[in-house]
């Protein structure tokens, strides 16, 4: 693969929850060495397409490539090789509850490689001391704080040093310090490592300073990809809204609303 | 019209619903078998560690309880023997009858109903809770085949661990029956063990056993795939317990009864 191609592509994505379209043709390019945010209210989608772009999902029509594999079409062998060279770091952590701090780091190392117990050890712990989580290998995931779960999720994400890096609601339900650590802590990953970093995120102020470029999704759809100055300069007036924690106005269709109320329960 | 259409709609419902548990059941165990075979070269290998855990778990944990039930049913059968027995004077073959119906159904139908009530939910509230948690989605990113990791080694764990409880189950009851009914026999109890094993034939024990493999089928299966489809968090997590519990037993003696009408026809 040449180094110009973009890691991820995305094209024409739609994807439906039952009868609900929640991404509506959505294209979307991240090239090597950036940091990217997704960005959208509640319900814009961005939970469903991080899930398609990880293959957690099939999509119902468009295609998703992530190291030129369409992970859709692609053989087990080839989901699993693409899924050895990308991190995930989930939202509530999801560490696995009943392996402790440095065995769940250490999990993708012993699942993956044939290497001995020792430097397993040594290169879990190391990944700890990144995360700033030294000496934490022996607690239980249920001993540790909220912050502290999402940097030891990280680790485990990173521990294979992938080269294309997913981090879901990096700063949700944490205080503002902390988050504002785990946001130098990306910036660092970026620039130590060189990965390439797909955040997503409804929090204004770490998008802004993690994200080389911004996307801005709104009902399953994407308003705009672009730098974080075109994102703020942008006058389209749902981003505004977005920016300024406006409420949105709602445009009630009487029909519509009508039929709601008096439609009989099938 | 509609008075009709509404239970006819949920009944149509509840068989799709029926239909593609059973499928759905039926994929996780082919898929758990191909990851067995095939795993190695897929780089998906089902780690004999995890078997052996829970082997540990399904089968060596549970011998306490499985002894405690299994003598009590022996007992409860001598007992029960005994008595109707005598009132046609036949007192003696008490050892024929509780060691044909201790091999043929109770060892194998009371170590599954324990292991369904012990393991069976116990496999529906890990997964149930993983999948939750976002958990069973980390394993498939790391590249962990959560069918191979969480479902196989349980899989193969079950399927020789109940049989092999069977068996103790069948001495420990057999053992209990001795010991009530050689007294009332006069006999020895190690006289009455004796008997017993001169009356049976391995085709007793063979069906108590081949039994015991379908039922750590059904277990397991009914487990993990109520485990997996558990949507509504901690609550949802409890009601798949349960539910787990209840199918597993209500097929079990289903299963048990089926297998029993063809193999004794």
């Amino acid at each position: 693969m040449n180094a110009t191609a973009p890691l991820i592509e995305v094209d024409k994505l739609d994807a439906w929850y039952g009868q609900r379209q929640v991404l509506h043709a959505v294209d979307f390019t991240v090239t090597s060495g950036e940091i990217r945010v997704i960005m959208g209210g509640s319900g814009s989608g961005k939970s469903t397409l991080l899930r398609h772009l990880l293959g957690l999902q099939r999509p119902a029509a468009g295609s998703v490539r992530l190291f030129g594999v369409d992970m859709g079409k692609a053989s087990e062998r080839e989901r699993l090789d693409v899924r050895k060279r990308i991190g995930v770091s989930f939202q509530g952590g999801a560490l696995l509850t009943s392996l402790s701090v440095g065995e769940n780091v250490a999990l993708p190392l012993r699942e993956h490689t044939d290497l001995d117990e020792s430097t397993i050890r040594i290169m879990s712990r190391l990944k700890l001391e990144v995360v700033n989580l030294g000496g934490f290998q022996d607690l239980m995931p249920s001993q540790l704080s909220g912050g502290m779960v999402k940097r030891a999720a990280l680790a485990r994400a990173i521990v294979m040093d992938p080269r294309l890096l997913f981090f879901d609601e990096p700063s949700a339900g944490l205080d503002p310090v902390v988050s504002a650590e785990l946001d130098e802590l990306i910036l660092r990953l970026r620039d130590a490592l060189r990965m390439t970093i797909v955040v997503v995120t409804h929090e204004l102020e770490s998008a802004f300073k993690i994200a080389d470029t911004i996307t801005v999704l709104d009902q399953g759809r994407v308003l705009l990809t672009g730098s974080v100055a075109q994102v703020r300069a942008a006058d389209n007036e749902r981003i505004q809204d977005l920016l300024n924690r406006r409420p949105r106005e709602m445009q009630v269709d009487a029909e519509a609303y009508l039929r709601r109320l008096t439609q009989e329960q099938t | 019209m509609s008075a009709l259409e509404r239970p006819l709609q949920g009944l149509g419902r509840a068989t799709i619903g029926a239909i593609s548990g059973v499928g759905y059941a039926a994929m996780l165990l082919v898929e758990s078998l191909y990851y067995c075979v095939a795993g190695r070269r897929l780089g998906q290998r089902v780690r004999l560690a995890a078997i052996v855990r829970q082997m540990r778990e399904i089968g060596v944990d549970a011998l306490p309880i499985v002894a405690l039930l299994g003598f009590t049913v022996g007992l409860m059968l001598g007992i029960q023997f005994i008595a109707s027995l005598a009132e046609f004077g036949a007192q003696s073959q008490v050892v024929v009858a509780v060691a044909k119906s201790v091999t043929r159904e109770f060892g194998a139908l009371i170590t599954a109903i324990l292991v369904a009530g012990r393991s069976g939910s116990a496999l529906a509230a890990r997964i149930g809770s993983m999948s939750v948690s976002q958990e069973v989605d980390a394993l498939a990113v790391i590249g962990i085949e959560p069918v191979r990791y969480l479902v196989a080694p349980a899989l193969i764990a079950m399927l020789v661990m109940l049989p092999v409880l069977t068996i103790f189950a069948n001495a420990v009851a057999i053992i209990g029956a001795a010991l009530y009914s050689a007294p009332a026999l006069n006999v020895t109890p190690s006289a009455y063990l004796l008997q017993t094993l001169s009356l049976l034939t391995p085709g007793d024990v063979w069906q108590g056993l081949s039994k015991s493999v379908v039922f750590a089928l059904l277990i397991t299966l009914i487990g993990v795939s109520t485990g997996f489809s558990v949507t509504g968090g901690a609550e949802g997590v409890g009601r798949a317990t349960t539910r787990a519990v209840v199918l597993s037993i209500c097929w079990i003696i289903v299963v048990d009864m089926v297998f029993s009408f063809f193999i004794n026809r």
